[in-house]
């Protein structure tokens, strides 16, 4: 398996620092804003950016966790099912600006799934998509994210792989540009 | 594994561990959806299931029809007592026909042993056995293991006692598997004549007192006496076994300890249970009810992913 690195970690804090001064040009004091990372590597993301936009605003923005898995357009089209994970959204989202935040764009398809499955929570006034790794020319939807950390040209067998120092066997945090093995 | 090892569900003898926890993780995630304002996802929105009855059933029968309904699945309904099968129209016949209006998922509960597992070899669709006969009934055991997983924390090591008429119920033998399978420790209780002769063959306590079998036991799974299914006298009269086996306030305070009471429904209060305890905090009873929807779509949900 080869891999290249798209992101070290030096440059990934750098990246999500300007995420958020972004977020807060757009959304001033976040009065009445809230973030959803989507199930399952979104919220690793999610939960950084709310923790810089703590240290940046000290504005302590609500967060919440969502699953899309039930509301997929190629379930039973797939060879492997997607498991479900846990949906954990303490408040309504109605009439809020929401930022929905993944870490890799590829397809578009799971944020599809998303917004619908966000309905489930109330109307937002806004919503608006954040992603860390935008892979060009690959979507099947006419959805585009408003805030990109970096846009990569991939081919569709390869896989952009976002590692976060907390996890299991990962040191530092890193994103890779992996070749599936032919 | 993020699928199930079997296309349909006939019994839970037939999953694996995997497969069970499999079933549990993803209920708990349509529980939490079944308790949002908006109840329904529209996963199964391309698929049509029919629920084929021959046997009544209310709390079942409502159940997977909700369970379908909140997936989004279109749904036709069939009772053998409105229908040609009075007529002298085969099981085979009833379900090719209904099959050829393109439905895709099967629920069948039959009073024949063995009915789904016929059908399973002569159709392509997924079959989800709702009860047959006296054989298995697996959502019941799986909607039960889950309530005890979300009572206790844990099914692994817990000590469970089956009380009532062990010999017609289905419940009994599918709930065994599923504990034995999460590690569970099992005993059943009952009239000697409600036991079942091979009993000793699947490796479970037997206790004829009911007082020793719930202070052995942390969780009591109560049944009903299946009157429609005893054609002789098994025991001399109702009173007479509740006075023996029936589950009482007075009995459980005595006991000193703390014991989770089920209940698959209908009961007969007065009869097999008290409604005092019935109606205790110490009956999850009505968990068993809710919970028995999440886990069905969660089946209807993993066996709608084997299909392709």
């Amino acid at each position: 398996m080869q891999k290249r690195l798209l992101l070290g970690h030096p440059q990934l804090a750098i990246t999500i620092g300007r995420l958020c001064q972004q977020l807060i040009e757009n959304h001033q004091n976040f009065e009445n804003t809230v973030l959803l990372g989507l199930q399952p590597r979104g919220i690793f993301l999610a939960e950084r950016i709310k923790e810089k936009l703590l240290e940046l605003t000290n504005s302590n923005i609500q967060l919440g966790y969502l699953d899309a898995t039930f509301y997929r357009d190629d379930f039973r089209r797939r060879d492997n099912p997607v498991r479900a994970n846990e949906t954990k959204i303490d408040f309504l989202v109605e009439n809020k600006k929401v930022v929905l935040i993944d870490d890799v764009f590829f397809t578009g398809r799971t944020v599809r799934a998303a917004l619908d499955a966000m309905h489930a929570f109330g109307r937002p006034s806004k919503v608006e998509l954040l992603v860390l790794v935008k892979r060009k020319y690959s979507s099947h939807l006419p959805i585009f994210p408003d805030y990109v950390g970096k846009q990569v040209n991939t081919i569709e067998s390869q896989r952009v792989l976002v590692e976060w120092k907390h996890q299991k066997g990962v040191e530092e945090d890193n994103v890779w540009l992996i070749n599936k093995e032919d | 594994m993020d699928k199930l090892s079997t296309k349909h569900l006939l019994g839970i003898k037939d999953l694996s561990r995997e497969d069970i926890e499999l079933i549990f993780q993803t209920a708990e995630e349509f529980k939490d959806v079944i308790n949002r304002p908006i109840k329904k996802v529209p996963s199964l929105r391309d698929i049509t299931i029919a629920n084929v009855f021959f046997e009544n059933s209310t709390r079942t029968k409502l159940s997977f029809e909700l369970a379908e309904k909140r997936l989004s699945a279109d749904v036709i309904n069939f009772s053998s007592s409105s229908s040609s099968v009075k007529k002298g129209e085969t099981l085979l016949d009833t379900v090719n026909n209904i099959l050829s209006m393109k439905v895709d998922m099967i629920v069948m509960r039959h009073s024949s042993p063995g009915a789904p597992h016929f059908l399973s070899k002569h159709i392509d669709a997924n079959i989800v056995n709702a009860g047959d006969g006296t054989h298995e009934h697996p959502t019941q055991a799986l909607l039960d293991t889950f309530s005890i997983r979300e009572k206790l924390g844990n099914v692994e090591g817990k000590k469970v006692a089956i009380i009532g008429d062990i010999l017609h119920s289905r419940v009994a033998l599918s709930n065994i598997f599923a504990l034995q399978k999460l590690g569970a420790e099992v005993m059943v209780c009952g009239p000697i004549t409600l036991l079942p002769k091979y009993i000793d063959t699947l490796g479970i306590k037997v206790e004829l007192d009911v007082r020793k079998a719930l202070e052995w036991c942390d969780v009591a799974n109560i049944l009903r006496i299946q009157l429609e299914r005893q054609h002789i006298k098994y025991f001399p009269s109702l009173r007479e076994y509740s006075l023996y086996y029936g589950v009482n306030k007075k009995l459980l305070d005595s006991l000193n300890k703390e014991i989770t009471i089920m209940h698959p429904g209908p009961i007969n209060r007065g009869v097999e249970l008290s409604s005092d305890v019935a109606d205790s905090d110490h009956a999850i009873i009505l968990d068993q009810v809710e919970n028995g929807v999440a886990v069905r779509m969660a089946v209807l949900y993993l066996l709608a992913s084997v299909s392709k």
